[in-house]
């Protein structure tokens, strides 16, 4: 892990297939985009606290908030980042389930892929049907 | 001599580690199996912890300051309030050190990035339950 990482890339051996090699295929682009709404959602942390933040300083810092979310571009941030927050909770369901040795077949590795993905979809689109009615 | 196929020797039960080496439950890298284990455990209280969060939002889109106020002073909302800063907080840089170590691979910078990850998400989740104290005491 740490220490000789140059060893690899400086050496003239072949290295094993990378990326560009393998076919796109869900289990490793849900992978993928687990960790990336990981790390948008670690971004959107810094939103909540924005929230919390101006709620302890005043009414004028919390109209200011109120202001930027309900800006379409407020919106659409709010948007992805809530489902971003849908997918990374069914996704990380699934990965707990895959953690303790569920789901290794590749018809149930494809199903449950498939599964999160719908759950997240309609977890995100009931949160804002629940929010707009 | 153990005449099982090599398939059927678990590790946690068979040769591979000395008694003192499970005890310790520490792997070659010598501290993987905690960050590994807390990073499920902060997964699994997240799970309530989103639903928590996303009920509340919706209920609070058109909350005005008086009313968010008076929301997150309740002892309820701002003891799950803490409880979700601390949760987050945690798992995001459990998750973000495994992105940084991974992708990241010049050392010093990889030293300098992760140090720089984790003040910055520790300063955030320290201003969420100052704000979370102050608004509810």
């Amino acid at each position: 892990m740490a220490g000789n990482t140059n060893i690899s890339e400086t050496s003239e051996r072949p290295l094993s297939p990378h990326l560009q090699i393998y076919k796109w295929q869900i289990t490793m682009a849900m992978s993928i985009m687990h960790r990336a709404t990981g790390v948008a959602l670690t971004f959107g942390l810094f939103i909540l606290v924005w929230w919390l933040l101006a709620m302890a300083s005043g009414p004028e810092a919390y109209d200011l908030f109120r202001k930027c979310v309900s800006h379409p571009v407020g919106v659409f941030v709010a948007m992805g980042l809530s489902f971003c927050m849908f997918y990374h909770l069914c996704t990380g369901i699934r990965h707990l389930f895959l953690d303790s040795g569920k789901f290794f077949k590749i018809p149930e590795i494809y199903a449950s892929g498939y599964t999160a993905l719908v759950c997240a979809i309609a977890l995100t689109a009931s949160f804002w049907l629940a929010i707009v009615f | 001599m153990n005449t099982k196929p090599a398939s059927l020797i678990k590790w946690h039960k068979g040769g591979f580690k000395n008694p003192m080496a499970r005890a310790r439950g520490l792997g070659s890298a010598h501290d993987g199996v905690h960050h590994w284990i807390i990073q499920r455990v902060t997964a699994i209280a997240s799970i309530p912890l989103t639903f928590w969060l996303a009920w509340s939002i919706i209920g609070l889109v058109h909350a005005d300051y008086a009313a968010a106020t008076t929301w997150l002073a309740q002892p309820c909302n701002a003891i799950l309030m803490l409880l979700t800063m601390v949760t987050f907080v945690w798992h995001a840089i459990l998750g973000c050190q495994v992105v940084i170590e991974d992708y990241l691979h010049s050392e010093w910078f990889k030293i300098v990035k992760l140090i720089g990850m984790k003040v910055v998400l520790t300063a955030l989740g320290v201003a969420g339950v100052f704000a979370v104290l102050k608004v509810a005491l």
